[in-house]
């Protein structure tokens, strides 16, 4: 059995990443959509942890911005949550589809 | 004097206005201001005199400086020299005579009257500083409330009239701002000062790549062909005083700025391109004149005269000549006074007639004698009859392209001699065909002016003839500071 | 600075002359009259404004006549030369250094000629408008346009600069339009009147460029010292003048033919002429002053005052003597089949001056070839007094009638006996009828173009024959032809003002050939050798009375011989009646050319290229943001795909691009 390395982290982390901007072009739910987004920020989180513990070991600065980044993501989540919510009580719809009011 | 003072009268009564409760009031504070104005410009005159009788040969006089932003070296820097003193006197004429003919707008009286006047402090600053930003500032001062005034007050198209009116100024003074910039940065010691921009030698390429900037960008406020479009839609739409204020005053802060900023600081590359104004100008002359022959409407055929006169103006600049500079700014003071003249007649009649086609007009002179008259004398002042201010202007222009022997410049002077022929033609017909004739069934109950229109009518005619009768005043006004202008241009 | 009402009196003049304001009231008057009425006459002074105007030009007549006296007989000769005097000057315009234009007075034997002749045929012309237009509606305003032109005129004859001849010359132009166009509401004068003005405008664009060159070689405005720099051959501005040239011509002669476009224009010369026969529009006494005696003359005191430099270029003199010949001899045919009796006056005065100016075109300067030029002013002056008495005769028969046409006259002799003498004495004048005073100056002028060029002056013959014909022939259909037709009641010759100026023009031109004129004016200022020869003057006399005899036959009895003849003369007769087509020639370029080919291409121009341009812009930006606002569709998923692709975009510049 081989000992994962950074190239099988930093793949995975590419994959959640594309996955993520897949889901978010293609997903009409808002909610989904910000699922896809929690996905991109993890694969970046990935990204951080991997490099932090292949090219420097003995430090933590990647571990540092995770977290700032788990924390962003919450707050973001919060936000894009509170704004569903309103958007549902206005639209009686999450559907992205129906939210193209703001244009030109 | 207190060049200031210019400046914190029209604010003054521009702030006043606004506190005035009903029309009659904010009419009273207008005239009463714009009087006070014009009795201030009457006092620079004498002092202004009187400071050269008593040798004082500073090229700029009441010069006054405070700083406004040194990080920048922008400062607040006043002074006047003759052709300042002609400009603001011919701004306070056509104040206070705009003033009087607005008497009988009832929409949005205060706002009205705020934007006259808003635009006479324009002007004035304009007219008097020293100093490319603040210069700046003013023309913007002068240029926004125009669009409101034509917007709000217009008549026909005025929308869209507005509109480039206010793209095709807003473009002029672009340019005129990247040119400032461009000077700015370009010359030896960063300052916007004028005076100090005058005494420095400005590297020729500089002055190569500026010089064309500030010229279009004024030249289109003077209706620098092919930069004249705005005129005839904007003055047919504009209120009358609007037409006034923008023919009188507006498309002299053109002709000034090209002579003040643009040929002043950069005479070489007035040099370079003389040949192209000259060429520009003269078909301006010819082309307006031809265009407005076939005008029908006393607007156009007023604005498109403006174009072909303001032509003489930049003919007079681009000549390089002291006399053509003199007669240049002549020019410009006696179309001013002249032109927003014509646009008060025109709108005393339409106030009457309810037309301003020709063709539906006739023998007017037979119901309105008086207003018959000031059309007369108008139209014959815009022909260039001597004893009006015209043909003093025109003249002193001409004479002074003569005096450059060569044939470019002799073919120029005679083809602008020519317009005065077609000049005649149009201005006959327009005259012939409103004033005289039989009079139809239908305007035969028509009142003649009232007191204010006659007050108006008389205050521009006075100052025509004043120049008309006596240019020698005007003359030992102006040419000592065209002669400054011309020294530096020829390198002395 | 200017001192407005500091004048320097330039020359001392000998003690009791002191000229100086009295002689500056000359024009102010009528000014001040022009102003008075102009500005209070419709309210204030409505019916004395004709006393008013009269009183003041009374005046200023009275100074005239003072003011040539003392020239003439007191102080203007010195060692018998005639001076040019200044006695005021002002400048009123610097344009540069030596080049101004100054408002002054000058005085010397044609301006103050001229001075008498404007004064007093305008004194007649205002008594006689007492009579002639009395109750106008708009009487104070006529008076007040007589008074400008009197004043413009009288500016004009005296000015020292030659800009300041063309200020007084742009305004006589003006007076004349507002006379013109005083019956405002009549279409036809409205017409008139701008025709007028326009084509002698369009003359004045030569006359002034002809200043500009002038000034521009000589180095100043002022007459005596122009003058004085362009004839003498040393001087480096005549030089300089003489050998630059433009199309091989030199560029003194291209100044003086400019200038005499202008003269050519103000004095009705061919081809420019046709404003003049429109102009009769004008009421009577305006036409007898401005359109016969004075204003039309202008063209001629015009080459006149210039003459010394005309004198030096042959080619502008030969210029100007074709064109005042062939001007006489076209004038006097169309005259023969006018029926308007003002147009026949008026296509006489344009032969009269057409004589007046090739006289001076036949001139030479000083001595005995300086003969033309004394003529051409002798005839200026007798032809001011007959031709102003003409007109107004003509005024008194209109005023009975009611109409210009010659077929509602006729046997008028009965009913006005003054206007009829009055009007036979002018007839012999124009004729050249001794002891008339048209004799004596016609002539001269003969004798001039004898000794200059036979071809003019067999011409010149052959139309004073014709002037005697036409003139007899206006006569012989007003007062004789047929018993008069009076409709109703009449008033007879319009009372006292209107008899008086008859009576005095009618002694001056019979006796004003007596006078020794070429004592006074000559072009030189001394007086000539006398040169007056009897047995020339057998031809001009006997083809004079020839003409008369003709008008006789054919007129004085209403028979069909003239009908007959005009008959075998059909295609030159009906050419000569419309004028030879030349309003026609004018109409076509005007109209279709100037309106429809410059004017019209013009204006679509600038609406459509000029303006396209500048709406083009307008639409241009407007089309783009309309195309390019889709990008802002408002679907976040969309936003995001242009996120991601501008990022990877980006990414390939920078990694493969920009390295």
């Amino acid at each position: 059995m081989m000992e994962p390395g950074l190239y099988h982290l930093l793949f995975i982390s590419a994959a959640l990443f594309f996955i993520g901007v897949f889901g978010f072009f293609t997903r009409r739910n808002l909610v989904t959509m910000l699922m896809s987004v929690e996905l991109v920020l993890n694969s970046v989180n990935l990204n951080f942890i991997a490099f932090n513990k292949y090219l420097w070991p003995n430090k933590l600065d990647g571990l540092f911005f995770s977290i700032f980044v788990i924390a962003i993501a919450a707050a973001e989540a919060a936000v894009a949550i509170a704004i569903i919510i309103n958007l549902y009580r206005s639209h009686h719809s999450i559907d992205v589809e129906n939210t193209e009011e703001l244009k030109f | 004097m207190n060049l200031t003072l210019l400046i914190l009268l029209p604010l003054l009564t521009a702030v006043l206005i606004l506190l005035m409760r009903n029309a009659q009031q904010v009419k009273w504070t207008a005239l009463i201001g714009s009087t006070l104005q014009f009795a201030l410009a009457f006092v620079l005159l004498f002092a202004f005199r009187n400071e050269r009788a008593g040798g004082n040969e500073a090229q700029m006089l009441f010069e006054l400086q405070y700083n406004w932003f040194p990080a920048l070296h922008i400062s607040f820097h006043l002074g006047v020299d003759g052709i300042s003193v002609a400009m603001i006197l011919l701004t306070a004429f056509v104040v206070v005579a705009g003033v009087l003919v607005s008497w009988n707008v009832t929409k949005m009286t205060k706002e009205f009257y705020f934007l006259l006047i808003l635009l006479s402090l324009g002007a004035y600053g304009f007219f008097m500083s020293l100093d490319l930003f603040i210069l700046f500032f003013f023309l913007e001062i002068a240029v926004i409330p125009k669009y409101l005034l034509i917007g709000i007050w217009g008549s026909g198209n005025k929308e869209k009239a507005a509109n480039k009116l206010a793209l095709m100024l807003m473009g002029g003074s672009s340019l005129v701002l990247v040119g400032l910039l461009g000077v700015y940065f370009g010359s030896p010691e960063k300052t916007f000062d004028l005076m100090t921009l005058s005494q420095l030698n400005i590297p020729v390429e500089v002055q190569k790549i500026c010089f064309p900037l500030l010229f279009v960008g004024f030249g289109v406020f003077t209706a620098l062909f092919p930069f004249h479009t705005w005129v005839p839609d904007g003055h047919s739409s504009a209120p009358t005083a609007g037409s006034m204020f923008l023919a009188g005053i507006s498309m002299k802060l053109g002709g000034y700025g090209c002579l003040r900023v643009a040929t002043y600081i950069m005479p070489d590359g007035a040099k370079e391109y003389a040949d192209i104004i000259i060429v520009l100008s003269t078909i301006a002359i010819l082309y307006g004149a031809f265009a407005t022959m076939m005008q029908k409407d006393l607007k156009y055929i007023n604005a498109y005269s403006s174009v072909s006169h303001c032509g003489f103006v930049l003919l007079g600049i681009g000549m390089l000549t002291k006399t053509a500079i003199t007669g240049a700014v002549m020019q410009m003071v006696s179309h001013g006074l002249m032109t927003a003249l014509f646009f008060a007649v025109i709108g005393m009649i339409y106030e009457r007639t309810h037309t301003r086609q020709v063709n539906e007009m006739g023998g007017l002179l037979k119901v309105m004698p008086f207003i018959t008259t000031v059309l007369f004398i108008v139209g014959l002042c815009s022909l260039g009859l001597p004893g009006l201010s015209g043909f003093v202007a025109e003249m002193t222009i001409l004479m002074g392209s003569w005096q450059h022997p060569d044939w470019f410049h002799r073919i120029a002077t005679i083809a602008a001699c020519m317009s005065i022929v077609v000049t005649a033609v149009y201005i006959l017909r327009a005259i012939g065909q409103t004033a005289m004739g039989p009079i139809k069934a239908e305007y035969a109950n028509l009142a003649d002016a009232k007191w204010n229109e006659k007050l108006a009518a008389v205050i521009l005619i006075a100052g025509i003839i004043a120049i008309g009768v006596a240019p020698f005043w005007l003359n030992d006004l102006v040419s000592p500071a065209a002669e400054i202008i011309m020294n530096k241009v020829a390198g002395k | 600075m200017n001192d407005f009402l500091h004048i320097p009196i330039l020359q001392v003049l000998p003690p009791g002359w002191d000229l100086g304001w009295s002689l500056m009231l000359i024009p102010l008057l009528p000014l001040a009259g022009f102003l008075l009425l102009g500005l209070f006459g419709r309210k204030y002074v409505k019916n004395s404004s004709g006393i008013i105007g009269t009183t003041l030009l009374l005046v200023s007549t009275a100074l005239s006549l003072y003011t040539a006296y003392g020239y003439f007989f007191e102080f203007g000769k010195v060692d018998g030369v005639y001076q040019k005097i200044i006695p005021v000057q002002f400048t009123w315009l610097q344009f540069s250094p030596g080049v101004s234009i100054d408002m002054g007075i000058i005085l010397d034997p044609i301006s103050v000629m001229m001075l008498v002749v404007v004064s007093f045929i305008s004194l007649m012309v205002h008594i006689y408008s007492l009579g002639y237009m009395k109750g106008e509606e708009r009487f104070p305003t006529y008076y007040a346009f007589l008074g400008l032109f009197t004043f413009s005129m009288l500016g004009l004859v005296m000015s020292s600069n030659i800009f300041q001849l063309y200020f007084f010359w742009e305004l006589v132009g003006v007076s004349s339009f507002l006379l013109i166009g005083y019956y405002y509401d009549r279409p036809s004068a409205v017409a008139a009147c701008k025709k007028a003005f326009i084509v002698t405008r369009f003359a004045d664009l030569g006359f002034l460029i002809g200043i500009l060159i002038l000034s521009f070689y000589a180095g100043t405005l002022d007459f005596n010292t122009l003058i004085e720099r362009l004839t003498s051959a040393s001087a480096p501005e005549f030089q300089s003048a003489i050998t630059s040239s433009f199309l091989g011509v030199s560029a003194l002669t291209w100044a003086l033919v400019l200038v005499f476009i202008g003269g050519a224009g103000k004095s009705a010369m061919f081809p420019l002429h046709i404003w003049l026969p429109d102009a009769m529009e004008g009421p009577t006494p305006v036409s007898a002053l401005i359109h016969a005696a004075t204003m039309v003359v202008a063209g001629v005191f015009l080459v006149a005052r210039l003459f010394p430099v005309f004198s030096m270029s042959p080619p502008a003199l030969d210029i100007v003597a074709y064109t005042g010949i062939i001007s006489a001899l076209f004038a006097a045919v169309i005259a023969c089949t006018q029926t308007d009796i003002k147009r026949v006056l008026a296509y006489s005065t344009m032969s009269q001056i057409g004589f007046m100016m090739f006289a001076l075109g036949v001139s030479g300067q000083g001595g005995e070839n300086g003969l033309g030029f004394t003529a051409s002013m002798f005839h200026l002056f007798t032809h001011a007094m007959f031709k102003a008495l003409l007109f107004l005769g003509a005024g008194a028969v209109i005023h009975f009638i009611h109409s210009n046409e010659m077929k509602e006259m006729g046997g008028l002799r009965k009913y006005l006996p003054v206007t009829h003498i009055s009007f036979l004495i002018a007839c012999l004048a124009i004729s050249g009828v001794p002891p008339f005073a048209g004799f004596f100056s016609k002539e001269e002028i003969l004798l001039a173009a004898y000794h200059h060029n036979a071809g003019i002056y067999w011409m010149a013959l052959v139309t004073s024959g014709l002037t005697a014909f036409y003139m007899f022939r206006l006569y012989f259909r007003i007062f004789w032809n047929r018993s008069a037709i009076v409709h109703g009641e009449h008033h007879g010759e319009g009372g006292f003002a209107m008899m008086v100026p008859l009576v005095l023009l009618a002694v001056g031109a019979a006796a004003a050939g007596f006078i020794p004129f070429g004592n006074f004016v000559s072009s030189d200022g001394k007086r000539p050798e006398s040169v007056f020869h009897l047995e020339f003057s057998i031809a001009p006399v006997a083809i004079g009375l020839v003409g008369i005899f003709a008008a006789m036959w054919l007129y004085k009895k209403q028979n069909d011989r003239a009908a007959a003849i005009a008959k075998s003369l059909n295609g030159f007769y009906k050419a000569a009646y419309h004028k030879f087509y030349v309003d026609e020639l004018y109409l076509f370029i005007t109209k279709k050319i100037l309106f429809n080919l410059i004017g019209r291409p013009a204006a679509w121009f600038d609406k459509n290229v000029v303006d396209g341009l500048v709406i083009g812009t307008g639409n241009t930006t407007q089309v783009i943001s309309e195309k390019i606002k889709g990008f802002q569709s408002g679907k976040v998923q969309q936003y995001a795909i242009y996120f991601l692709a501008g990022v990877i975009g980006l990414a390939v510049l920078f990694i493969y691009v920009w390295k």
